[in-house]
């Protein structure tokens, strides 16, 4: 593991370095409100998810759902981040229509989680670790819809008091890819924990992108920030533009305004919303309608003792029981999903320790490859963990040769089917059967005395008469025993 | 049968289980007495249908033994608490007709035991007034009057529609809320009994808040006796609620005509105002005398930090209140005036559906809230409560068992008379209640006297968080030696 070196970008009059820093919104997995009782569910007929507290009916008051804590303390867990046993909501005061309260429910001066940090994967299996500020639970507002007549706007109360929590970075990103790796895992950790699905089309995880640039090693520059980005991908474009903007005003002399910026996807720019004069004075107080949120140390402990394993231990645990190098362990267990699978695979191995590693690469080459050039993912894969297992045993065991295995592979992903059997009905089985193998070999021989002749001067020509057997054989032949057999009538 | 509405409410659950007459022509009589007493301007939504069919109700579970402690006592509400299908506002324009389609933990909790709903009554907008004079439905009179003078005085407030129905026997007993002052100070004003029981013993669900860390529901009654009956009714805990407490509700009655004998009575000093009314200082001699004929032992007692109370109140409370008012902005119930644009829509709806106090207390919540002035406010106000909080604290820890307090430093005044020019005038009314609130206390005041007027002044009685029995008890005392008053009837 290498700690990696941040991209620098070129300006006319020299380098500059960017420094970033992230607050990510993930939508709460949980069936109920953060403080009413009303369904969660994605998609539901506008207005049918409200209930009297989340549409803010005089005389109503907010009841904190428990499930949430405890998603939002297991995520704590997750960023290795110090539990604060008491923490406090506010209200966030400002009008909007999508805000039925007239404030939104947050936590300011006291979250329920504080410091952590998150180890960030980078290209090349190099890593660099991400400080968290602090993480808090707050609620979603609901939704307006401008269009839907040509005069008004209709509001959509289904997601307004949902569970979100508010995961603040420090500033130690310092160039896109970063960025992107940082929200990446992420999302990883909290697929992993079950707290958020981290579906961004659907709005569950979103990221305001704050960025400054200055010169390597100089005191921080004025920061803009871009809000309410849904896309990894319009995060690295935003990111790229808006550091390009900053170095530019810079560098032509100007000041950068502190202001608030929207990521135009088509144009790829931002675009500035608000200054810093025209931010909202939200009138922060502690809600007088919630006491303070107090657990006990054996609450967390619990919720500690019950996490599944997350992706940073399964990494270390595939490297040093399996062997895989730190990059292919990585890439196993970037997703939850393709851990699973993995992880299936070994299980129905026969001999996990010696085809681990093998099974390994048949999954991020072959399998991983094959799903990427038709645009599937893992949980859409025709070959399953069960089938991919029985390949890697027979290659493993010396039934079948690596060539093969490939031919099986794409028979299995285009017609499924049991591997063992498909090589016992198709005659795929690797030829072990040394009389069989040296009447071949002979015939080769036989039939090219001068190439038979030059292999003691230049043993390297011995693989030609590897491949002639090998192809004569249909493939099928056991590649060390025709190299041992050729050797020794050759007399290499 | 009009003497039906002078019974106590004790006396007519007795008549009620005897059957000497129904809770229907208890409910006829009160009804009667309603309609016959709209000058008053107690009553803002009159339920006679609704009032009947419980009051029918109850006379036929009556009938079958299934007596439930209020079972046919017709009651008035608070226009604050939520109740299904009947309008509900606040008294403000705000909420226009707004009808909810839920009722209210403490209303339901008072109909599961019987009680029968007579109507919704009139407050100070959302409970923001000592006066009963910023209703949007006018002004509310206090049945009582100087003696040889035909002016109507207020009824205090903000419960004023409930202190002057009761005292005027339009109703057998009403619920009420007190934020600052709003249930002791009509009390005292109207010669009835009322009490805001400890933080947390009613459950706030249902009903519109005005400043959440202070409201509390109770009950203002005739008697002692009354209130802890009703109380018993109100009181308990409420999942909806998360400030309510998880603590049994005791049988409030069984404290009435309990000894006070041994109890340590607390007498504040810095209750002793200066230019306080000789009457008031008189009064407050007497209560005491009353106490400690009964056994009780008079202890002087020091609360340093009374003097920033006021203060500190009218900085946490309009904070508080500015944030609550927030929902009413037009867009999902209640009044909406149009505007060019979203934010225009907030300000003409909010503009012209709140009163001119209610806007005071939103602007003056806004300020204290705000960046630059929070510290200097907001946080300020709130350490001073915490010291109000801990000068009752250690006065209990010295074996205090309730304080005896003045209950307003002055009877009821004319509509119009005061506040007018500064409002601090209208806000000193609380003087003396909004220390309770602040350090989350219960506090009763009783009817125990009156001024040279002739019109009613009440003491107040100050317990330690959840010991609303030694109040009852305490205030059975002072209403025994004081006797009852009832107010000639001029309308």
């Amino acid at each position: 593991m290498s700690t990696a070196t941040h991209k620098l970008l070129k300006g006319a009059t020299g380098e500059w370095e960017m420094v970033i820093g992230m607050e990510i919104h993930a939508q709460v997995t949980s069936k109920s409100k953060l403080f009413s009782g009303a369904s969660t569910a994605f998609g539901g007929e506008p207005n049918s998810q409200v209930s009297l507290v989340d549409a803010a009916m005089p005389g109503m008051l907010p009841v904190i759902n428990e499930e949430c804590v405890r998603q939002a303390v297991r995520t704590g867990l997750g960023l290795n981040a110090q539990i604060n046993l008491r923490s406090v909501f506010d209200r966030k005061n400002y009008f909007y229509p999508d805000l039925p309260q007239g404030y939104q429910i947050s936590q300011y001066k006291s979250p329920v989680v504080g410091e952590g940090e998150v180890i960030v994967d980078l290209d090349g299996g190099k890593t660099v670790t991400i400080g968290i500020e602090r993480l808090h639970l707050e609620q979603d507002p609901g939704k307006m819809l401008h269009d839907r007549s040509p005069s008004l706007s209709y509001i959509d109360f289904n997601r307004c008091g949902v569970a979100l929590m508010e995961i603040v970075s420090k500033p130690d990103i310092r160039d896109a890819e970063q960025a992107k790796a940082y929200v990446t895992k992420l999302r990883s950790i909290m697929r992993y924990l079950g707290t958020c699905d981290g579906d961004m089309e659907k709005g569950s995880l979103r990221a305001d992108v704050n960025v400054s640039v200055r010169r390597p090693g100089a005191p921080l520059g004025t920061r803009c920030e871009i809000k309410n980005m849904n896309s990894i991908t319009f995060i690295g474009q935003a990111i790229e533009y808006e550091a390009r903007r900053q170095i530019e005003i810079l560098e032509d002399g100007g000041q950068i305004e502190q202001e608030t910026r929207r990521f135009d996807p088509n144009k790829g720019e931002t675009r500035s919303m608000r200054s810093k004069e025209e931010a909202h004075d939200y009138r922060y107080f502690p809600d007088p309608d919630l006491l303070p949120l107090e657990f006990s140390q054996a609450f967390v402990d619990e919720l500690k003792a019950k996490l599944p394993e997350l992706p940073d231990q399964k990494k270390t645990r595939f490297v040093a029981d399996l062997g895989l190098s730190a990059y292919d362990a990585s890439v196993l267990v970037a997703e939850r999903e393709s851990a699973v699978f993995y992880e299936t695979v070994l299980d129905r191995l026969d001999n996990r320790a010696r085809d681990g590693k093998m099974a390994a690469n048949w999954v991020i080459n072959e399998l991983f490859g094959r799903l990427n050039k038709e645009g599937r993912d893992i949980t859409g894969s025709p070959v399953s963990a069960e089938q991919l297992s029985g390949i890697v045993d027979l290659i493993g065991e010396g039934t079948i040769s690596g060539k093969i295995a490939k031919d099986l592979f794409e028979i299995v992903w285009q017609e499924g089917g049991d591997p063992r059997a498909l090589v016992e009905s198709r005659g795929m089985k690797q030829v072990t059967d040394l009389s069989a193998i040296e009447k071949v070999v002979d015939d080769i021989i036989a039939a090219n005395p001068d190439k038979a002749a030059q292999v003691k001067d230049k043993p390297q020509s011995l693989g030609w008469f590897v491949g002639q057997v090998m192809k004569a054989s249909g493939g099928k032949a056991n590649p060390q025993s025709v190299n041992d057999l050729l050797k020794s009538k050759l007399g290499v | 049968m009009t003497d039906l509405t002078s019974l106590t409410l004790a006396e007519a659950r007795k008549g009620l289980a005897d059957k000497t007459f129904t809770s229907l022509e208890l409910t006829d009589a009160h009804l009667s007495a309603i309609e016959a007493a709209r000058v008053l301007n107690a009553f803002v939504m009159e339920t006679p249908d609704q009032a009947r069919a419980m009051a029918r109700e109850a006379d036929a579970k009556i009938a079958k033994g299934e007596v439930g402690p209020l079972a046919g006592i017709p009651l008035g509400i608070k226009d604050l608490f939520a109740t299904k299908g009947v309008r509900t506002t606040a008294c403000s324009k705000i909420l226009g007709n707004f009808v909810p389609t839920y009722e209210s933990t403490v209303t339901s909790q008072l109909w599961r035991d019987g009680a029968v709903m007579l109507g919704k009554l009139n407050n100070d907008e959302f409970a923001m007034g000592s006066a009963n004079e910023t209703s949007c439905f006018g002004p509310v009179g206090n049945p009582w009057r100087r003696e040889g003078s035909n002016t109507t005085l207020v009824p205090g407030g903000s419960s004023g529609g409930s202190a002057s129905a009761v005292a005027a026997l339009l109703c057998m007993g009403a619920t009420a809320t007190d934020t600052g002052g709003s249930i002791r100070q009509p009390a005292a004003f109207t010669a009835t009994v009322g009490i805001k029981p400890t933080y947390g013993r009613c459950s706030r669900w249902g009903i519109v808040a005005f400043a959440s860390s202070l409201d509390q529901a109770g009950p203002i009654a005739r008697t002692t006796r009354d209130a802890a009956m009703l109380l018993r009714s109100m009181a308990g805990h409420d999942p909806k609620d998360t400030t309510s407490v998880d603590i049994p509700v005791p049988d409030y009655e069984a404290a009435i005509g309990k000894s006070v004998k041994g109890m340590k009575i607390g007498i504040p000093k810095e209750y002793r105002l200066d230019g306080m009314p000789a009457e008031i200082e008189k009064l407050w001699s007497e209560g005491a005398a009353w106490l400690k004929a009964a056994g009780a032992e008079l202890v002087e007692v020091s609360l340093p930090h009374t003097k920033y109370a006021l203060p500190a109140y009218y900085i946490v409370a309009p904070a508080e209140a500015s944030s609550n008012l927030a929902r009413y902005d037009g867009v999902r119930y209640g009044l909406r005036e149009q505007g060019k644009n979203i934010n225009e829509l907030y300000e003409n709806t909010r503009a012209e559906g709140f009163g001119a106090e209610v806007r005071r207390r939103v602007m003056i919540g806004t300020y204290v809230l705000s960046a630059g002035y929070y510290d200097a406010y907001y946080l300020r106000a709130q350490k001073v409560r915490t010291l109000i909080k801990k000068d009752f604290e250690d006065c209990f820890a010295k074996g205090i068992d309730a304080i005896l307090t003045p209950a307003t430093p002055s009877a009821a005044f004319g509509i119009g008379e005061k506040g007018g020019a500064d409002p601090v005038e209208m806000y000193l009314n609380d003087i003396f209640t909004v220390t309770v609130n602040m350090a989350g206390l219960p506090g009763i005041a009783v009817p125990a006297g009156k001024d040279a007027q002739g019109l009613p002044l009440g003491l107040q009685l100050i317990g330690r968080p959840f010991d609303e029995e030694t109040l009852f008890s305490l205030g059975e005392v002072i209403e025994q030696a004081a006797g009852r008053f009832t107010p000639a009837r001029w309308w």
